[in-house]
């Protein structure tokens, strides 16, 4: 198990080391969500009923940006080859990669949300639930887009055909990660969407690594 | 001695002789532990073997036998299928027919657990520095990562002085040289090598040379692609006929 963490470290101290792919990100999420109340106008009302989906949508892209950074630098220097000799599984390496990933793109843009959501008149009342939400769905962000960028790890370009791929296993994160902050206003309370959010990432992080090694396996012929 | 076999692959014997035989002990005797794979690996044997690339059959009916405490040498003009035949004996690629076994050894442990594959990419991370791309690939492969280890690599690649810089700053010789320094830091009884010596200098050649003497004389197994004479003492080429290829079907 120490080869596990001592991938996930050294994933970790590469993408701090790197910045630029973090940074990318984190701007490329704060464009997104401050250009809507540009395009929709200053209608306060309106703009924090569809907040929540709209930080959540703006964070599937953010995050879909740094996903072919998960394999495709270790195939093209070759890092793939030894991988495959290691005695750690190719499950658990992509696994670690993907929890990498989670750690070091899926945390900061969580909490970068509620910043966020001032620009979109977001309900002070809610920002520990959207941290919530954000934190406990975003785990599947990582392990799902971890199967597209093994899929595309050849193709050359492959972002948009990674976006193709990968959006629609992020449909079920979507509805329950807004649903989650939806129901915090409602009577009912969150309970059971938070739930089911967590639910769809332990689901992923059991079979998103499963899938990711079939696919590596495939690319290294 | 030069045969054929059934398949119609000439193989010829030929011990190099411009260096003496390895002779321990030298400052790579402490990373060869002459127990560390046990029990030893005693041969890697491929039985008509069969590799279709894209529709073309890339190796065909091709058998080999390579003996623990040799380095066996593929020589054959590019598109011989060097890098096929590499990577299929490591596990990689999958062949149409035939078998690939390995005689002791871990029998725990697929082929590819137990062997060192450097291929053309060089598996270094531009932003650690050499001592940290090094380190990373002790504590990964190795069970009991040491510090004593990757400096003895380092040091034998003639990397010691560069330790601290980042990799992006390394030329592509050195580069190669750190790729190769992985050898060093995670025992394996099993050496894949393809190219090694791409964009080596003389001198670090010869240091290639050393470790893979060291490394067969301490009964591990080297199969090395290459065109250039490493010199080494214990060596065997394997001479892969080129322009055999032909498309899958004209097989059937």
């Amino acid at each position: 198990m120490s080869a596990f963490w001592t991938l996930v470290g050294r994933d970790i101290r590469l993408a701090v080391r790197e910045g630029g792919a973090l940074g990318t990100a984190l701007g490329f999420f704060l464009i997104v969500v401050a250009m809507m109340p540009l395009g929709l106008g200053p209608d306060l009302n309106l703009l924090s009923r569809i907040a929540p989906g709209i930080l959540w949508i703006a964070l599937l892209l953010a995050a879909l940006l740094s996903l072919g950074r998960i394999f495709e630098t270790d195939y093209e220097d070759g890092t793939l080859d030894v991988f495959a000799t290691a005695s750690l599984p190719l499950e658990l390496i992509a696994a670690a990669k993907a929890l990498a990933h989670w750690l070091t793109t899926g945390i900061p843009l969580a909490l970068l949300a509620p910043v966020l959501g001032i620009l979109l008149n977001l309900d002070v009342k809610t920002y520990p639930v959207l941290i919530g939400s954000m934190l406990v769905g975003t785990p599947s962000v990582s392990f799902l887009g971890a199967i597209g960028a093994a899929l595309t790890v050849k193709a050359r370009r492959g972002g948009l055909l990674l976006a193709l791929i990968v959006l629609p296993l992020y449909v079920p994160t979507l509805i329950f990660g807004i649903s989650v902050i939806s129901a915090s206003a409602g009577p009912s309370g969150v309970g059971s969407s938070f739930l089911i959010l967590m639910a769809i990432s332990l689901i992923s992080m059991a079979l998103g690594p499963l899938a990711a090694a079939a696919a590596l396996r495939i690319q290294l012929q | 001695m030069h045969r054929k076999t059934e398949a119609g692959v000439s193989i010829g014997r030929r011990h190099c002789a411009e260096l003496p035989p390895w002779k321990g002990p030298s400052r790579l005797a402490p990373l060869f532990n002459p127990r560390f794979h046990e029990p030893a690996i005693v041969k890697l044997v491929a039985e008509n073997l069969v590799v279709d690339r894209g529709g073309r059959t890339i190796l065909d009916d091709l058998s080999l036998t390579a003996v623990a405490g040799e380095a066996l040498i593929l020589t054959g003009p590019n598109g011989a299928g060097k890098t096929t035949l590499l990577r299929t004996l490591a596990g990689f690629l999958p062949q149409v027919s035939g078998r690939i076994r390995l005689e002791g050894g871990d029998a725990e442990k697929i082929i590819a657990e137990q062997a060192h594959v450097v291929g053309h990419g060089n598996a270094v991370k531009a932003n650690l520095t050499a001592r940290e791309n090094l380190q990373f690939w002790a504590a990964f492969l190795e069970t009991e990562a040491s510090a004593a280890r990757v400096k003895t690599a380092l040091t034998h690649f003639g990397l010691d002085a560069l330790d601290d810089y980042p990799a992006a700053y390394l030329s592509a010789g050195q580069k190669r040289r750190l790729g190769l320094a992985r050898l060093l830091v995670a025992e394996r009884p099993l050496w894949f090598l393809d190219e090694p010596t791409m964009s080596l200098d003389t001198a670090s050649t010869k240091w290639l040379a050393v470790a893979i003497d060291a490394h067969t004389a301490n009964g591990g197994l080297v199969i090395a692609a290459t065109h250039l004479p490493l010199g080494l003492a214990r060596a065997r080429t394997f001479d892969l006929p080129g322009s055999r290829t032909r498309s899958a079907e004209a097989r059937s």
